[in-house]
């Protein structure tokens, strides 16, 4: 691969308290690609991703951000770096409108003029959420709180976007746009996407490069069409 | 249609036979052994015939078989609200400011001293909105910051004399940092914990002032507080200024009237403001605030602090209007009905909490005719409002963010 990776995992070990999750990680996403991270139940993806954003600091080994070290930087202080998570489950705030929620993931910053332009890019990428600006988060459906839930991660100007499951509880129909969107917003505006799914077909579909999670370590790390091919992977995550 | 009322008729007649089954040991239970039925039929009479008056009504309004009588009712009253809303807010705001102003002027002390209290309790009620309201941590010992103003004002003028414009903002001082050291230890809880160690809080304060006899002269109190003074220049020969002591309640009344309006101010303007936001991407969801670059930590102590200040003036105020402070005026209960306002009036809706206060103060001098059942109205009332208005007698509105929305859509459509 090219270039420097713009964020690198080595050997990660990290937990609930005595509940080790992660037991070394390591995995490198390089700059504008998508990647993805599939795996079982359990195998601790979700916990990389909080991992990585700070809500779990790792009790073991080293995470780097743009050649530097984030391991100890508490969570709030990754958007304004231009990391930003979108969490399983979605997460919206529900009692604040469609827009009160796109302004928070613009929390940190202070051009006006800027959120202003980008609360209409996102706008233009999720019209609904414009006809919605004014519901609560918590009326929507779950495929348009998907799409807040990206909206407001698009807000903080993320350079990498962590990605918990977007497909999670989604009609099929709807899993296929949020997915094309996705694509797009890698393609256009060059953010690296590190994506976790259990719908290992569509996110490898979608990614260029993978990594097979099993048990808190990595087990395979390939190119996403290999991967695809690749026979137990096949049996094991895509049901043949 | 017939189902609905079959299923209303059954719900009035389990609920008159257990409204039966808690009055007769109330009633008809003597401390002496001998059990009367009479008194407890009686009442219960009352209260049958009262409620089914309403049933009735209510029977009737939903079948529309008075709809001759109540449409037209039904009209009147949408013709008024839409007069009121043809005046604009601020002519609103305007009237309301001039009843305030004329209130002391045309009525009693009592009704006075009620005011003062409302008022006080607005203040209170704004302060604890910040930390449940908003903020969503769930706190029971709200009442220790009040009683820390309050005691602040208390010792500081009697010990040494000090005025009470030192010691107002003095007061906010201390009971900010009170704030922070209750907030401080318990800022990794949430929900029920945190509302248990809040409650551990509220009372240690309680207790320390109950038993500190050196310092606060324990359960007796502390007397002889003096009232807020306000030098007023006089011109005998040279200009001089004179010490007018302001013990008369309807010029107190003015004084905490400005204290709530500028809480009501402060609390309106923080809620909308980028702290009032992250105040509530906390309470709507901790973890993800955290994630969109909220300092969740010193947001929590933030909201705590400036809650405390609001409760350490109220009670500044307290003190000298009082003129007299014991641990009394600081128990559990206190707490309790500051967050029965807040909640009852609807969690974060400002003009929600003010009506809150004005029926948890009112209400209880209203029902003085019920002499001993004063009380039970009380909290009779209490639990059918939170029945029929889970979410507060005003809920919260997201009024703000509409109107700028609506704005913009305007130009945008001009614009096109």
């Amino acid at each position: 691969m090219s270039a420097e990776p713009i964020l690198e995992l080595k050997d990660v070990h990290s937990g609930y308290g005595s509940i080790k999750a992660l037991k070394g990680i390591s995995l490198k996403a390089y700059p504008g690609e998508i990647l993805a991270i599939i795996g079982a139940n359990g195998a601790g993806k979700s916990t990389t991703l909080m991992t990585i954003c700070g809500i779990v600091h790792p009790d073991q080994g080293e995470i780097f951000y743009k050649g530097k070290k984030i391991n100890k930087i508490p969570a709030q202080k990754l958007p304004p770096m231009g990391l930003c998570q979108v969490p399983e489950g979605r997460r919206i705030f529900p009692r604040l409108t469609v827009e009160e929620n796109l302004i928070l993931g613009a929390f940190y910053r202070n051009d006006r003029a800027g959120i202003d332009k980008d609360m209409e890019h996102v706008y233009s990428l999720f019209p609904i959420l414009k006809e919605r600006s004014r519901q609560q988060g918590g009326t929507l459906s779950g495929g348009e709180q998907q799409m807040l839930a990206l909206a407001r991660a698009l807000m903080t100007k993320p350079e990498v976007l962590l990605l918990d499951e977007p497909s999670l509880g989604l009609a099929p129909i709807i899993v296929q746009s949020i997915f094309d969107i996705i694509a797009d917003i890698n393609k256009n505006s060059d953010t690296t996407i590190i994506l976790v799914e259990q719908n290992a077909n569509l996110a490898l579909q979608t990614a260029q490069r993978g990594y097979v999670l099993e048990t808190g370590r990595i087990t395979l790390e390939d190119d996403a069409e290999s991967l695809l091919n690749n026979a137990d992977i096949r049996k094991a995550y895509l049901g043949e | 249609m017939r189902q609905e009322y079959k299923k209303i008729w059954k719900n009035y007649a389990v609920g008159m036979a257990w409204l039966l089954g808690l009055l007769w040991p109330m009633l008809g239970i003597h401390p002496d052994g001998t059990l009367t039925f009479h008194r407890t039929l009686t009442v219960w009479l009352y209260i049958f015939a009262g409620s089914l008056i309403c049933v009735l009504f209510y029977i009737t309004k939903k079948s529309r078989i008075l709809s001759g009588v109540t449409d037209p009712l039904v009209n009147g009253a949408g013709k008024l609200s839409d007069i009121s809303k043809a005046l604009p807010t601020s002519v609103w705001m305007v009237l309301l400011f001039v009843f305030l102003l004329v209130y002391p002027l045309v009525n009693g002390r009592y009704a006075i001293d009620v005011a003062i209290s409302v008022l006080l309790y607005v203040c209170l009620g704004m302060g604890l909105n910040i930390v449940v309201g908003l903020a969503g941590m769930l706190d029971l010992g709200y009442i220790a910051f009040y009683g820390v103003g309050a005691y602040t004002y208390a010792l500081l003028n009697v010990a040494y004399g000090l005025s009470f414009w030192l010691c107002l903002p003095l007061a906010g001082c201390f009971a900010c940092i009170a704030g922070c050291l209750v907030g401080y230890p318990t800022l990794n809880m949430r929900g029920d914990y945190l509302a248990i160690v809040t409650m551990g809080f509220g009372e240690i304060t309680r207790i320390v002032l109950n038993n500190w006899m050196s310092l606060t002269n324990g359960p007796n109190g502390i007397l002889g507080i003096k009232p807020i003074s306000i030098l007023i220049p006089t011109f005998h020969n040279t200009m001089s200024f004179e010490t007018f002591w302001v013990k008369k309640l309807n010029v107190l009344y003015y004084f905490v009237l400005i204290l709530a309006v500028i809480s009501v101010i402060a609390v309106t303007r923080l809620r909308n403001s980028r702290i009032g936001r992250a105040w509530e991407s906390i309470r709507e969801d901790e973890t993800a605030a955290e994630l969109m670059g909220v300092n969740t930590f010193r947001y929590k102590l933030l909201a705590y602090a400036v809650g405390a200040v609001f409760a350490g003036l109220a009670g500044a105020f307290f003190a000298a209007r009082m003129r007299f402070v014991s641990p009394e005026s600081f128990t559990f209960i206190e707490s309790c009905m500051v967050l029965c306002m807040v909640v009852l009036g609807g969690m974060g809706s400002i003009p929600g909490i003010v009506l809150g206060v004005i029926v948890l103060i009112a209400l209880p001098e209203v029902f003085r005719q019920f002499a001993l059942y004063r009380m039970l109205v009380f909290g009779a009332a209490m639990i059918i409002i939170m029945l029929f208005k889970p979410d507060g007698l005003i809920p919260a509105k997201r009024l703000k963010i509409q109107a700028q929305y609506e704005k913009k859509g305007e130009t945008d459509t001009n614009v096109s």
